[in-house]
Order: C-alpha cells, then sequence, then structure tokens
C-alpha cells in the first residue's frame, strides 16, 4: 500500500535578472524563489491498482514519484510505501521497487541486453532459478527473443522501452512506477507495452503507478486518476468520472484538458 | 559483495572493449617513451654522477609508466559521472539497492583496470626488447616484486579515493572544471608524471612525496626500478595506505552530504 498525508515539499529557487549588472548584483545578495512542488499531498493506493497520475507539466508529478522512490525527502508530511518510508529505509525500499523512466536508459549502452540483465540479477541479488523463469517469461511476454543479444545502443525506441520493462520487473518488484513509459513509441509497440502491464498486474497483482501525458495510456490502463496540479490533489476518480464532470461527450483527453483549464491550470 | 564483483565485471568489459583507442594510445605510449629515455640519455651521458637515479631504474620507471598510463592517470575523469551531478540524473542511480560510493567506486576502479589491460602487455613487452640500459628491466628480488604489485594495488586505491573525492566535490559546487584543472596539473608534477621525484628540487621534491600525488606512481614505479629501496617501501607504502584511507574516507563523507543537499535541493 502506498500512503502520502500532507506531504509538502518546497524548492529554493535562485532568481536573477537577466543583464552583467545583475549577475554582477548577484555575486553579493542572491536572491531565492520559494517554489511549493507539493502542497497537502495526500492520498492512498491500495495494493494491485493501476493509477494514473497526470497533471499538466510542472504539476509535481516527477516529484512525488522521486519522493515515493527515496531519492527526494520532503519538509513535512507522511509517507510509506509498503510499510516503509521510502528515504530512511532507501535501500530496502528500492529492493522492492521496479521504475521505468521513459526519457532514460537503464541498460548499458555496450553491452547486449543480456548482460545487463545479469548484472540486474546480481544486484537485486535474484536467485538464478527465479532469475530464469521471470526472464524466460518476459521474454514470451515482450517478445524479447533476440533482442537480448544486442547492445541496447542498436535497439529502436520501441525494442528498447520493451526491454527496460523486461529490466524493472526482473526482481519482482511488488510497485512498478512508469514514468511516460509510452512516449515515443509507435502504435504496435504502445499496445504490446500496454497489454503487457495489464498481464503483469492481473498476474502478479503489481501495483502500477504511471504519469503520462498520454490519455490513451490512461484510459487502456487505469482504473483510477488522480489528477493534480500546482502541487495539489485536484480530482481522485475514474476516467469514466473525470469524462462526467467535462461533460458533453468529450474523449479522455478533451475531458482533461478542459479540466486543466477550469482549474486555472 | 558479489553485486560490486559483477558491477566490476561489467566495467572490466566496458574497458576492454576500446580496441582502436588502445591501439592508438600504445604506439603514442611506445614512441614518448622513447623519445623521453633519449632526453634523459643526453643530460646522463653528460653528467653521470649527477644524474639523481640510476639510468636503468630511470627508463623501467619511463617504460611502466607508460605502459600503466591509464591505470594512474589522473585525468582519465569520467564525464558521464560529472554530467550526471550536474544535471540531476544521479537521482535514478539512487533507485538501485546499491551504495553510491561503492557503486562508483567499483566503476572507477574496473575501467582503470580494463583500459589498462589492453595496452599493459604490449608496452612492457616493446620495453623490454629495448637494450640496457634503456630497456625495461626488473633488477630487484622477487620479494621486492611483489611488495611493487601491492604497492601499485595501493596506488589504485589512492587514485579512485582522489577521483572519487572531486566526483563528491561536484556535488557542491555549480562546476567542478577549476577544482579537476587544479588537481590534473598538481599530479601532472606532484606525482612525478612529467619528471620522476629525484630530479625535483630538495624541498619541492620533500613536499611532492608527502603530498597525496607522491602516494600514487610515484611508489611503485620507484619500488621497480630499486630507487626507493629498503626501510624506506615499508614507509613509502604506509604514506600510500595513510593518503588511500583519507581520500576515500573524505571523499564518502562529502558525497553523503551532497547527497543529502542534492535531496533538498530537487535533484
Amino acid at each position: 500500500m502506498i500512503e502520502m498525508r500532507g506531504v509538502n515539499k518546497t524548492y529554493r529557487v535562485r532568481r536573477r535578472e537577466a543583464g552583467l549588472g545583475s549577475a554582477v548584483k548577484s555575486l553579493i545578495s542572491r536572491q531565492y524563489d520559494l517554489i511549493p512542488a507539493l502542497r497537502e499531498m495526500s492520498f492512498t493506493i491500495p495494493d494491485g491498482q493501476i493509477v494514473g497520475y497526470i497533471g499538466p507539466n510542472g504539476a509535481g508529478k516527477s516529484t512525488t514519484v522521486k519522493i515515493l522512490s527515496g531519492i527526494l525527502r520532503p519538509d513535512s508530511g507522511v509517507c510509506t510505501v509498503n510499510g516503509l518510508v521510502p528515504w530512511e529505509d532507501r535501500k530496502k525500499h528500492v529492493a522492492r521497487l521496479g521504475v521505468v523512466f521513459g526519457q532514460r536508459s537503464q541498460l548499458w549502452w555496450d553491452v547486449p541486453v543480456a548482460d545487463s540483465m545479469a548484472l540486474l540479477r546480481d544486484i537485486y541479488r535474484v536467485p538464478q532459478a527465479q532469475y530464469r523463469r521471470t526472464l524466460d517469461r518476459l521474454t514470451a511476454l515482450l517478445d524479447l527473443g533476440d533482442l537480448l543479444r544486442t547492445p541496447a545502443r542498436m535497439l529502436s525506441l520501441g525494442q528498447r522501452m520493451r526491454c527496460e520493462i523486461a529490466a524493472a520487473l526482473l526482481h519482482s518488484p511488488q510497485v512498478l512506477f512508469l514514468d511516460e513509459p509510452t512516449i515515443g513509441l509507435d502504435a504496435v509497440s504502445k499496445l504490446k507495452v500496454r497489454q503487457f502491464i495489464l498481464e503483469q498486474n492481473r498476474l502478479c497483482g503489481t501495483t502500477v503507478v504511471l504519469t503520462t501525458h498520454d490519455m490513451q495510456d490512461v484510459d487502456a490502463l487505469c482504473s483510477r486518476v488522480l489528477l493534480i496540479g500546482k502541487g495539489r490533489l485536484l480530482l481522485d476518480g475514474s476516467t469514466a468520472q473525470i469524462r462526467a464532470m467535462a461533460g458533453e461527450n468529450l474523449s479522455t483527453e478533451e475531458s482533461v484538458a478542459d479540466l486543466y483549464r477550469r482549474f486555472g491550470l | 559483495m558479489k553485486k560490486y564483483l559483477s558491477f566490476f565485471k561489467m566495467r572490466l568489459m566496458a574497458g576492454l572493449q576500446y580496441r582502436t583507442a588502445a591501439l592508438a594510445g600504445l604506439s603514442t605510449q611506445f614512441v614518448w617513451g622513447a623519445m623521453e629515455i633519449l632526453i634523459y640519455r643526453a643530460f646522463w651521458l653528460e653528467h653521470p654522477e649527477r644524474f639523481p637515479m640510476g639510468m636503468q631504474a630511470l627508463a623501467s620507471y619511463v617504460w611502466l609508466q607508460q605502459a600503466f598510463l591509464t591505470l594512474f592517470a589522473l585525468w582519465q575523469w569520467e564525464q558521464e559521472l560529472i554530467q550526471s551531478v550536474r544535471t540531476g540524473d544521479v537521482a535514478y542511480e539512487l533507485i538501485r539497492p546499491m551504495d553510491l560510493y561503492g557503486m562508483w567506486m567499483t566503476r572507477s576502479l574496473a575501467l582503470r583496470l580494463g583500459r589498462a589491460l589492453l595496452r599493459l602487455p604490449p608496452v612492457v613487452l616493446l620495453g623490454s626488447l629495448v637494450p640496457a640500459p634503456y630497456g625495461l628491466r626488473l633488477t630487484v628480488s622477487p620479494a621486492v616484486f611483489g611488495l611493487f604489485l601491492l604497492s601499485a594495488g595501493l596506488m589504485m586505491l589512492v587514485v579512485c579515493g582522489m577521483v572519487m573525492f572531486l566526483y563528491a566535490l561536484t556535488f557542491h559546487l555549480t562546476d567542478p572544471n577549476g577544482v579537476q584543472v587544479v588537481a590534473t596539473a598538481a599530479a601532472d608534477l606532484l606525482g612525478g608524471a612529467i619528471v620522476p621525484l629525484p630530479f625535483l628540487p630538495a624541498g619541492l621534491r620533500r613536499i611532492a612525496e608527502l603530498s597525496p600525488f607522491g602516494a600514487m606512481q610515484n611508489v611503485p614505479l620507484r619500488i621497480f626500478g630499486g630507487d626507493i629501496a629498503g626501510a624506506d617501501i615499508p614507509r613509502a607504502m604506509g604514506l600510500q595506505l595513510f593518503w588511500a584511507a583519507v581520500l576515500i574516507a573524505g571523499g564518502w563523507v562529502l558525497m553523503r552530504a551532497g547527497l543529502r543537499r542534492t535531496a533538498v535541493a530537487g535533484g
């Protein structure tokens, strides 16, 4: 279970006007602005749910994911994932966590994917037999086959993303964070990835938190949507509820855009 | 421990695959070594009695220096790591159940070793084909050779400890370039990269030998040639151990503090 209660996080950003004069001035006195990234953020996600975490750019999505991953420490508030405080028990916590960042790679660039997998097996101390079983299953489901013997740099984006997802699931994590996993993928790859996420959730009961700007991802995958903006939780409900709020038979995409406007985001 | 070993293996393989770079480096290093020896030879023939090292010890020093270059050259940074700190990507290394310091230390050691393994054998071979006293010769006892190997291991720890210290410093600076340049220059002069330390004026030499830079290539290369001998060996190696411990502890603390701060600043 993932729980956040009254979590606040504020960044301190150094600001100055453009130009030489103000550059010199900032040598002497620096001005900082406080940017609230999360304000009293509270939600609970039970085990085995697939939740879409959506909001416009700068809403606080990646701040939330970072806090839940134990990378970032909030200023105040309570946060636990399966009973652990992420940033306090970081190593223990991340051992049960899988993360896929659509915009970056966790595979080693120059070596065949299988070598990266073997390294991850050792890093997460997955027993060989279990590793074999999991990898076989992932290979079949994600259609990896020959990809495993190919260096990561030679893979197409869609192929790489499938490998990335497999790499994040090798240690059978209970919780999976997906950050824009379908960004830049073609239609076939997108469908494959979505189908796999559903399968993984159904078979293994993996809790999935999905951040995305792709509302089709949300439609296809998420039973529940958390909509955030300016660091606050604005809406917590199903996609049907979101569409109902916007009214007029709009698609999820249009409804969300409508809500962004309505909340003044 | 196994995960660090696997990680080591991975980086070693990565280092081993730069064939062309190794080949290019190899020819450079051989020519450079030969040139250096020719210059020293001219001085030596003029005033052999004023030479602070034996010609043979010096020749071995130069050849081994060329063979081991990628092992101890401080400027072999991984820009990738420094960049990852600057951009905040380093945060994503923290989703692994590993200690970041241990991970990067393993990585530095492995990459240097991997690169060196490719160049070491050919330079050693070519160097030992050059006639005495200008070639690479083992003139010390097997026991001292063993100490040389041990000291080379300590050198690796000092070098990587220093590199890690500078990586960790990156967490506290916007741009670590300046520090890198100063450290590289200091290592060239005080570490015996430009000229072996016995050739420096007495005062500077004393400072250099006590500095962390003097605990790098200076010690094993001179043990090999018999220039550091007898009771000086344990003293020099003790100093290596001291600097390795100080740099590793310092870097670890600095990185811990840096990570906490990065977390506060927003990665």
